[in-house]
């Protein structure tokens, strides 16, 4: 039996093939997310591949207005994740962008119309695929802590996106999970918004993290990395001890002694 | 504080350092978010009727129209009259000229956020008449030479005191010469100095919540019952309304009014609720000599044929507002609009300019609360995006924003390029900065780093480590 993988077939050995979209905050600032989604996928009996054509959901350009740039970002990964059983990224945002609002991009383009269609309906986010396609209910991995989860906007409003991280987080052992005060309310990223507007962003930031310290939390989660390197931004500014990490670290038991933005340990 | 400063950036940082507005904007997310979520949690039938009430108001929105046509002639066969401005110079001219023929001199009004957007009180104003705003906080505002901060709530900015302040200055003629503080005690104020100013008045001027196509009625809420006074006490009735006010029937319009009650305060329904349709009748014992509508356009036929009509569902519940991180965080005056929050960012561009409206679009992070909670089901966060397009294409975006983000989306289409660049990056950025975790400064990145730290990349891109045949750091 060949084990290796056929061109364009959905699946390999029965095991669905699986486009890993990395998102450029994870390339760029956190690979370890990226390596952690791979175990989880592969755990979850998927065969992962990394096209390498791809870079970037084109989010920046698209909510700036530049309608023009975001359609040529899309294309590349339209074109970059053909012939997947499913799209899958570490991040609701990025994946919301390729559920929803690619084929609104291209709805005066019958035939990029269809091609955007057909990839928004093989893409997830992660965890709730794990969850919702994958069936997986639980995973063996430990973290010793007490933790809280942030719910980011995108994967929270557009893709429904708020029991399935806790309801697996729930089986990691030694984790204990605390509910945050105003969990949905938005931590003040926002793409270019956070650098845009540094003032407005770093309230609404410092509004989040008096939250998560009032839960007594040692550890923040969360599903995407744009929120948690504002977060983990803000907290290490202030010179917290309050470790973040993506919640697909601690789900794959990758999550390593150094949080985002903290100092190397090992 | 009225926010002043040349853009939204340092009105928000002027609105950042006032305490009393900060303890003020507080209040709304502790007190009507939770209120407005337990009133909704109370009704089953909520997400049906919110299904409802922007299917009632697409549909008059189609028919626009017809509906407008319907109500003018309900009014006209109750002896009231209608008028049609086209834009605010139009509507305030049509005000004034009806006041001149009653030969008013004083025109009390009641709350009316479509006079504050034609800026009707200036326009009465410079032709000599006495204006007296009737609603409590649009009062306050009135007194302090300000704008409301709020569209339900105008002086959710002022505190107690400062409501004090203003009382004690003004309210000395009107036979109060001591500082009170007690909210009694200044309501009463407010209710005696109105009390003379509603017999005085010539014309009582007030907005509409609805207007029934099917009765040619108009309908307000209040909870102070400063409406009713208004319109029943003048000689002259006169409502002012945007053209998008009209629904067809009594019955739409009361599933409206559960659907405003709830999102704007969290309550089942307002203290009063006020039909008035047309002048005093042969044998009423009370009510206006002459009624008359203006209907104002002012943007609003623009919007209805092009991607923005889902604007003109809005019922100016103010939820948007109350939810908006953006909002809660500076306040109204920042926006230097009439209609602040999410609304008035869509709002404000398509009733003056995208150069009047500025940034406005862009002073938000697209988090969607606001559409979740929108009664009528708007998606503010599409049409902030699309206004965004919209400046892009106009070329009114530009600098730094627009070149670096050029630059970006370049390279972003270059992926072997951009693989070359970001593995420099990760790696120059992760030997200068892992061992301390992030950087408290970093050249091109003052935005960010202002009041947060910018972890520190882990040393290598999640590209190259696979491409080595990495299976994890």
């Amino acid at each position: 039996m060949m084990t290796q993988i056929h061109g364009d077939s959905p699946e390999t050995d029965g095991r669905p093939r699986v486009g890993l979209f990395v998102t450029c905050l994870v390339d760029l600032f956190r690979p370890g997310v990226g390596f952690a989604a791979v175990k989880l996928l592969e755990d979850a009996g998927c065969t992962v591949e990394v096209p390498r054509a791809q870079v970037c959901c084109g989010q920046p350009a698209y909510n700036s207005g530049d309608e023009g740039s975001a359609r040529r970002i899309a294309m590349q990964v339209i074109e970059a994740f053909q012939g997947f059983a499913y799209v899958v990224g570490p991040s609701g945002s990025c994946m919301a962008m390729i559920r929803k609002d690619y084929p609104v991009m291209f709805e005066g383009d019958a035939a990029w119309h269809a091609r955007a269609v057909a990839l928004a309906e093989r893409s997830y986010e992660l965890i709730s695929f794990l969850t919702d396609v994958r069936g997986v209910s639980a995973v063996s991995a430990s973290y010793h802590g007490n933790a809280t989860y942030h719910d980011s906007c995108s994967g929270l409003r557009t893709l429904g996106i708020k029991e399935q991280p806790r309801a697996l987080l729930s089986t990691v052992d030694g984790l204990t999970l605390a509910e945050l005060q105003d969990a949905e309310t938005c931590c003040g990223f926002g793409g270019t918004f956070c650098v845009k507007y540094p003032e407005v962003s770093v309230k609404m930031v410092s509004d989040k993290v008096a939250n998560i310290e009032m839960t007594r939390a040692d550890t923040l989660l969360g599903g995407d990395l744009g929120c948690l390197m504002n977060i983990a931004g803000r907290l290490k500014r202030l010179g917290k001890t309050i470790r973040v990490f993506h919640a697909a670290e601690v789900l794959a038991g990758m999550a390593g002694p150094s949080g985002i933005g903290d100092p190397e340990k090992d | 504080m009225q926010a002043e400063g040349k853009n939204f950036s340092s009105r928000a940082s002027k609105a950042l350092a006032d305490a009393g507005l900060q303890q003020q904007v507080s209040k709304l997310k502790t007190g009507f978010v939770a209120a407005r979520a337990r009133a909704v949690a109370a009704l089953p039938e909520y997400e049906a009727m919110r299904e409802a009430g922007a299917a009632i108001k697409d549909h008059t929105l189609e028919n626009l129209d017809f509906y407008l046509e319907r109500f003018e002639r309900e009014v006209v066969k109750r002896g009231g009259h209608v008028h049609w401005a086209a834009d605010a110079d139009d509507a305030c001219r049509i005000v004034r000229e009806i006041c001149a023929r009653a030969g008013a001199r004083s025109v009390t009004k009641g709350k009316s956020m479509v006079s504050e957007e034609i800026g009707l009180n200036a326009a009465l104003e410079a032709d000599g008449l006495e204006v007296v705003e009737t609603d409590a906080g649009e009062y306050i505002v009135q007194l302090a030479k300000e704008a409301p901060s709020h569209i339900v709530m105008p002086t959710v900015h002022k505190t107690t005191e400062d409501i004090a302040d203003l009382f004690f200055e003004h309210h000395g003629r009107h036979g109060f010469s001591e500082r009170v503080t007690d909210a009694a005690a200044l309501i009463a104020q407010v209710r005696s100095v109105m009390r003379e100013k509603y017999f005085s008045a010539d014309v009582g001027i007030t907005g509409a919540n609805f207007l029934v196509a099917e009765t040619g009625s108009n309908i307000i809420v209040t909870n102070e019952g400063n409406g009713d006074l208004t319109c029943t006490l003048a000689r002259v009735h006169i409502v002012t309304a945007g053209i998008e006010k009209v629904v067809p029937t009594l019955n739409d319009a009361a599933l409206f009014l559960r659907l405003l009650a709830r999102s704007a305060l969290g309550i089942e329904t307002t203290s009063y609720t006020t039909l008035s349709t047309g002048p005093r009748r042969r044998g009423d014992v009370d009510g206006p000599e002459e009624y008359h509508v203006v209907l104002v356009d002012n943007g609003r036929t623009k919007m209805l044929s092009g991607a923005f009509r889902p604007m003109l569902r809005c019922i100016r519940c103010g939820a948007c507002m109350n939810h908006c991180p953006v909002y809660l965080a500076v306040g109204g005056h920042a926006y230097a609009s009439v209609y602040p929050g999410p609304m008035g960012a869509v709002l404000t561009p398509m009733i003056t300019s995208h150069e009047a409206a500025g940034e406005l679009p862009h002073a938000c992070t697209l988090n969607g609360r606001c559409q979740q909670v929108c009664p009528v089901k708007i998606p503010l966060p599409d049409l902030l995006r699309r206004l965004r397009h919209d400046q892009w294409e106009a070329g009114f975006i530009k600098g730094k924003s627009r070149w670096g983000l050029g630059i970006w989306s370049w390279l972003a289409t270059r992926p072997s390029l951009y693989r070359l660049v970001t593995r420099f990056g990760a790696g120059v950025l992760g030997v200068l900065g892992r061992s301390r975790g992030g950087f408290r400064r970093l050249p091109l990145a003052g935005g960010w780093t202002a009041g947060r730290n910018l972890p520190a990349p882990q040393g290598t891109t999640f590209h190259a480590a696979w491409a080595k045949g990495k299976k994890r750091l």
